[in-house]
């Protein structure tokens, strides 16, 4: 199967992001080249708003995430409450 | 001659202090929160006992009745620390300039009938009071509380109350004339209705034991202030009259209120859960102050919603009662 990824740079705002993802799947992997986060995952991964906004004990808006995100592989399908990464093979 | 660029990772040997990796260990980077907040509070070697208050240390766990074997367990869930803090509330602060931008460039208070806006101003002035009280009674907690997860946020919380009297301020200046706000002060110093509440405030600006304040203020009373007038009387009562101006400029409230439940809740539910002593005394704090605060709310919530108000002041206690259910103090 082959990987999606994601990446964000390496810093306070992308925290709780990381995490968050960390922990809605479970087969994801981060590896932490100079300045960013680059997270893989077999065939798919999700980002779900829940999962951060209880990270950071907060409301917390799902396309804050573009700030701090660098590049991505996989097809995208995103709404307010979720963004995931996959591919449709 | 060509020039090869390579980048290379420098790894750090470790990944926060000492003292920090004491709380959230050492095999990832900490986060700003913990760095800012974690056994930060100063405890050992103080120079001389504060003159004004000999039987303490400067800082002093036991100006509390509380025990805790350690005040760092009073984290808050929201991880605030300056920055984070200071820009969430920067975007707070836009969202409400933008309302006032389009509650003045449509003039949408000249479209509230008089009768409203005075109602909303008769209510709401003397509100200032009440949180100018919140803020000094937080600013107390933040100075003779201890440990930083517990003192930092409250710090923040007091500026927040101030930031809320603030906005009734403003709003009082958009609805009206500037004198409204002396005729706010005036019915908080004279008229009956508002006695009992001043006299609660009044009695927790003395208030000695920084955790009782903390149960005082912040949960009992707050806990069912801002439910009744920002719920109740503002977004409901007022908006369905055609006073949804007064709403929108009042938004940073009950916003703000859910938001810093959470922080409140967390504390007293840690504080509650570490010994059978430590949740009889605050369980004991909360009855006697909520049970206090609703009876001095009570006229209040009648001049706010008339017969009704009786009815919504008791939803906002039930409501209180259920976080206080869930946050383990009360079976």
């Amino acid at each position: 199967m082959s990987n999606v990824f994601i990446a964000f740079q390496d810093n306070e705002d992308s925290r709780p992001i990381i995490e968050a993802i960390l922990a809605d799947n479970a087969a994801a992997q981060a590896t932490y080249p100079t300045g960013l986060v680059k997270i893989d995952a077999p065939g798919s991964l999700v980002i779900r708003r829940e999962t951060i906004e209880e990270l950071v004990g907060r409301s917390f808006d799902l396309q804050q995430i573009h700030v701090n995100l660098v590049t991505l592989s996989g097809h995208i399908d995103e709404d307010d409450d979720q963004l995931s990464l996959s591919w449709n093979n | 001659m060509s020039v090869d660029l390579h980048t290379r990772e420098i790894k750090p040997l470790r990944n926060t202090f000492t003292h920090t990796a004491k709380y959230v260990g050492n095999d990832k980077p900490a986060s700003r929160y913990q760095e800012a907040t974690l056994d930060t509070q100063p405890t050992d070697n103080f120079h001389y006992r504060p003159t004004w208050d000999p039987e303490h240390e400067l800082f002093d766990a036991s100006r509390s009745a509380i025990k805790l074997a350690d005040w760092n367990v009073l984290r808050d869930p929201r991880q605030y620390y300056y920055a984070t803090w200071t820009m969430a509330r920067a975007r707070q602060q836009d969202a409400i300039e933008s309302s006032y931008d389009f509650v003045q460039s449509r003039g949408l208070v000249g479209k509230m009938s008089d009768a409203v806006r005075s109602k909303a101003c008769e209510v709401l002035m003397p509100l200032r009071h009440v949180a100018w009280g919140g803020n000094m009674n937080n600013s107390s907690i933040g100075a003779y509380g201890y440990g930083t997860p517990f003192t930092a946020p409250a710090m923040f919380h007091a500026m927040d109350h101030l930031g809320a009297a603030q906005f009734i301020t403003r709003l009082g200046l958009a609805l009206d004339e500037p004198a409204i706000l002396d005729a706010g002060k005036n019915d908080w110093l004279n008229t009956a209705c508002w006695q009992p509440l001043r006299h609660y405030v009044e009695d927790t600006l003395v208030m000695q034991d920084p955790f009782e304040l903390f149960i005082a203020q912040n949960l009992a009373l707050d806990g069912q202030l801002y439910p009744l007038i920002y719920g109740n009387f503002v977004d409901d009562h007022i908006a369905l009259q055609g006073g949804t101006a007064v709403s929108m400029l009042a938004a940073f409230m009950p916003e703000w209120h859910l938001e810093s439940a959470r922080w409140i809740d967390a504390v007293v539910k840690v504080a509650a859960a570490e010994s059978e002593p430590n949740r009889q005394l605050i369980s004991g704090w909360l009855k006697t102050w909520a049970d206090r605060a609703q009876a001095a709310l009570t006229p209040v919530a009648e001049l706010a919603l008339g017969t009704s108000g009786v009815d919504a002041l008791q939803e906002a206690r039930d409501a209180l009662d259920l976080r206080c259910k869930k946050a383990g103090l009360i079976a």
